[in-house]
């Protein structure tokens, strides 16, 4: 091992270090009112994006609760002008629609989730789940107008029916990636087990993966219906709407969502104030769904 | 139970002349000075009471068993620890003189002093001249093309890395195998000019022969800077180091010079470690 | 003997089992192509009618049988972008704040405020949108702009409608901001600590540490998450609808009414009888459908792109 033979230009010895080390030069401090401005920005942008959230909620508060009454859940619309209108017929329409899209839908999803799932890394596998990406990123309105051209003109009038198979559309792409995802997170362990017992496959993954999985999916599934409980845009042209009750699924049904539609763009004051009081009704149902997901998925895995 | 020691200044007489004159250092001065030092992560306490002395323009070795607070010393010396949530400490380290720990203390100008290379090599995914330049332009330290030029040159020069890179500068770092990865680690600490190398297990990770390039490097660099070192390998602290200090579950048990230690250790647990009873 | 048995019994019925999952999830693509195939037929007469002039034509005539489409382009792509414009800062500066500064008592509920805000409905935005927003903008923005430096910019200048495609940049902002910002939170959680140690131990501020190297090192998956928004807010139909005013020209401020593709979807299918009027939504649905696939498309290769290089 040799002495080091090369002597740096203006060396940094400590000798020269020592002379020179300042206290705190300008241009630290400049560095360190720069790193305190920035990241300071940064909480205002926090602050900026969750206003939006007070205010809304706020709004929704202020102008909707007003309207909230035992008639609003029981009567159907009235004409302008009347007292007592509610909107008892689109919640109706609301859940059908969303057992409908559900039962259609979801036995498909969870299959295609477990495909994925099981046929992980093969090219058709790969495919199919570009696509469902894909597919989870097709405006609303697109799904609309196809299920019209497929189911509306078909039967030759809106309907129910064709308002849960807009939805099921919807419904398909996002259950079938979050199945995906807490079919993955199984571990491999439990399904070798399984099969080490000397069970088929579909016994396996039936009585084994799929319960070990149950609450994850679960979780998928609630706040997939969630979302297209407020879905609009597809059931314009499929559902439609209809300002009385109906349970039959070959005609127009109404929904909540499409129901504040209507009322927020017409003229009339008495409605807007419903419009606000349905949108109440709609975020509670939303939130009440997302922490009831939120809750499901603290309780799997504890005990393991 | 504390240890200190004197830092032996005189005993090691240098063998050849240093390569060219620089006034002399006027009294021997202490790099860093743990005074009475504690720490806590939350409520496990990691270190107590540490007193110890590191010399100036020596090779200090850290050595003791897993987690018996060697790395967490180390790093309280340029307050990384600081990043992690629920620290506390009780006691003092100082640079120089200078509290680590005062209240007017600038984190970032203490770690401009004090430089630190990681287990394991963690280049920015720049190239190896923005890695190098990192530190030095952010600081202030060179501005300019042709400064920064210097710089980048000098320090890869100084980690014993420049032959091998020199004409593919702008070539992405990552590109580079572990042990040169490592290098460039320490001349990117180098480039900043600081007044002690902190190294925390740097040859760890990396092959024999990278890592007999690393403790050629320490060995060289150790007429311009304090180095101290965390190393779980004892060899690797008697080949490299001047002086060690043994700790072990978060208390200091000895410190010595280190042949002197290894031969003949005063302490049993010492003793015990190196000749590998335990650890 | 038994181990036959068993073994030819779970053959049949893992080989249905196989069988059934696959066609499960061929449903998908099929279910895809058959969409695209539907809505092409039905767009194609007036592709055939139309040609190219249908995206170049500013013309939406459905009285007379003139169909062009560039407004409601024009519209979307606008509102699209001036939305990526504000969302963008705003999220990315959220995404940071939480990753890197908020302590944890402070991140949990803000992260849960954003999760909320992702889950709200697009027509109560639009609600919200249409009572509360537009006329704020209208009172407390564009007016006084207009009044100040409407007359020398071009892009504030005008009447202040309110109804605008500020109105519905603002709008979509909001909504792919909670996105965006999610989906930057776990780039940039990912980042690896040592790259981190690595720059302040070389004497970097936080700030220059976040901006020199966490940012950088995020930038593809941050960028991937961008686009995605862009995605999202280029099919957004009701809350825009209700807020952009639906006028079918190309606007010249930013306080003038616009339209979108979505939205005139939305306002005239249900009405439209004459089967041209009707082909040409058709187109109209088309081309959206195209534009997203293209841009959602593009956006996952860049996350896959990110994920590949994560892992190694």
């Amino acid at each position: 091992m040799s002495a080091p033979t090369l002597q740096p230009a203006g060396g940094p010895g400590m000798d020269a270090v020592r002379s020179a080390a300042p206290a705190l030069g300008w241009r630290d401090r400049r560095r360190r009112t720069t790193s305190f401005v920035m990241l300071a920005l940064t909480g205002v942008a926090a602050v900026l994006t969750v206003i939006p959230l007070l205010l809304i909620l706020f709004h929704l508060l202020r102008a909707g609760l007003s309207s909230i009454s035992a008639n609003f859940f029981t009567h159907v619309p009235v004409p302008v002008g009347e007292a007592g209108g509610g909107i008892g017929n689109s919640l109706l329409g609301t859940v059908m629609l969303v057992v409908l899209a559900g039962t259609m839908g979801l036995p498909i999803a969870i299959g295609a989730g477990m495909y994925l799932a099981e046929a992980q890394g093969s090219r058709v596998a790969n495919t199919v789940r570009f696509v469902t990406d894909v597919m989870n990123g097709i405006p609303s309105i697109v799904i609309g107008i196809f299920v019209w051209a497929w189911v509306v003109v078909t039967m030759g009038h809106f309907s129910a029916f064709a308002g849960g198979v807009a939805l099921a559309i919807m419904l398909i792409p996002m259950v079938t990636r979050t199945t995906e995802e807490m079919v993955r997170l199984v571990p491999r362990e439990l399904k070798e087990g399984g099969l080490a017992l000397g069970f088929t496959r579909w016994r396996t993954a039936l009585g084994i993966v799929l319960p070990a999985a149950r609450s994850g999916i679960l979780t998928g599934v609630l706040i997939a219906l969630a979302r297209i409980a407020g879905e609009t845009a597809p059931l314009l042209f499929t559902a439609f709407g209809n300002p009385f009750w109906e349970w039959r699924l070959g005609q127009p049904v109404d929904a909540l969502p499409v129901r504040i539609f209507y009322y927020a763009i017409s003229p009339y004051e008495e409605w807007h104030r419903l419009a606000w009081a349905g949108s109440l009704l709609l975020i509670a149902l939303v939130l009440a769904v997302s922490l009831a997901a939120r809750f499901l998925i603290r309780s799997p895995y504890r005990g393991r | 139970m504390q240890k200190t020691i004197e830092a032996p200044v005189a005993a090691v007489a240098p063998v050849t002349q240093p390569p060219a004159p620089r006034p002399p250092l006027e009294t021997p001065q202490l790099a860093v000075e743990a005074l009475d030092f504690s720490f806590w992560y939350g409520q496990t306490r990691a270190l107590d009471g540490i007193s110890l002395r590191i010399p100036e323009r020596k090779v200090t070795a850290l050595i003791g068993p897993s987690g018996c607070g060697k790395s967490t010393f180390l790093r309280s010396i340029n307050r990384m620890n600081d990043l992690i949530p629920g620290v506390r400490h009780d006691g003092d380290i100082r640079l120089r003189g200078d509290s680590v720990y005062a209240a007017g203390q600038d984190v970032v100008h203490l770690r401009k002093r004090v430089g630190m290379v990681f287990q394991k090599s963690n280049p920015f995914p720049k190239s190896i001249y923005d890695n190098v330049a990192y530190g030095a332009r952010v600081n202030g330290i060179a501005r300019g093309r042709r400064e920064l030029d210097e710089t980048v040159e000098r320090s890869l020069r100084q980690a014993a890395l420049w032959d091998e890179v020199k004409d593919r500068l702008d070539r992405s770092a990552l590109g580079l195998s572990g042990g040169q990865q490592q290098r460039l680690c320490i001349a990117r600490a180098l480039a900043v000019q600081p007044q002690v190398l902190l190294m925390d297990e740097p040859a760890s990770a990396l092959d024999p022969i990278a890592t007999q390039k690393i403790e050629e490097l320490i060995y060289e660099l150790k007429d311009e800077y304090t180095i101290v070192i965390v190393t779980h390998n004892m060899q690797q602290a008697a080949r490299v180091s001047d002086l060690t200090a043994f700790f072990y579950m978060g208390d200091l048990v000895e410190v010595g010079r280190t042949d002197a230690m290894f031969t003949n250790p005063r302490e049993e647990r010492t003793e015990a470690y190196i000749t590998g009873r335990f650890g | 003997m038994q181990t036959l048995s068993f073994r030819s019994r779970g053959n049949l019925s893992d080989r249905t089992y196989a069988g059934a999952l696959a066609a499960f999830g061929l449903f998908i693509p099929v279910l895809f192509a058959f969409i695209l195939v539907r809505v092409g037929a039905a767009a194609w007469p007036a592709v055939r009618h139309f040609g190219g002039g249908f995206v170049t034509s500013t013309d939406w005539d459905p009285v007379n049988g003139h169909f062009g489409a560039l407004p409601f382009i024009f519209g979307t792509l606008a509102s699209s972008l001036l939305a990526l414009a504000i969302a963008v800062p705003l999220a990315v500066g959220l995404a940071i704040f939480l990753t890197e500064l908020a302590p944890r008592w402070l991140a949990a509920p803000i992260g849960f405020g954003t999760e909320l805000l992702a889950a709200i409905p697009s027509v109560v935005y639009g609600l919200w949108g249409i009572f509360v927003l537009v006329p704020w903008l209208r009172d407390h923005v564009q007016q006084p702009l207009a009044d100040g430096v409407g007359t020398r910019i071009g892009l504030f200048s005008g009447p202040a409608y309110g109804v605008s495609i500020m109105a519905g940049g603002v709008i979509l902002a909001i909504m792919i901001v909670p996105f965006i910002s999610a989906v930057s939170r776990e780039v940039l959680a990912a980042v690896p600590v040592a790259q981190r140690e690595a720059a302040l131990a070389l004497g970097a501020t936080r700030w220059e540490m976040t901006w020199q190297v966490v940012l950088p090192y995020a930038l593809p998956g941050i960028i991937g998450a961008t686009i995605l928004g862009l995605g999202r807010a280029l099919g957004e139909t009701m809350a825009i609808t209700m807020v952009i005013g639906n006028r079918p020209d190309i606007p010249t401020s930013l306080f003038a009414p616009g339209y979108t593709m979505a939205s005139v979807l939305a306002n005239e299918f249900s009405e439209a009888s004459a089967d041209l009027h009707l082909a040409a939504l058709m187109e109209i649905g088309l081309l959206l459908f195209g534009i997203t696939i293209l841009v959602n498309s593009f956006a996952r290769f860049l996350v896959w792109r990110v994920a590949r290089r994560a892992g190694r």
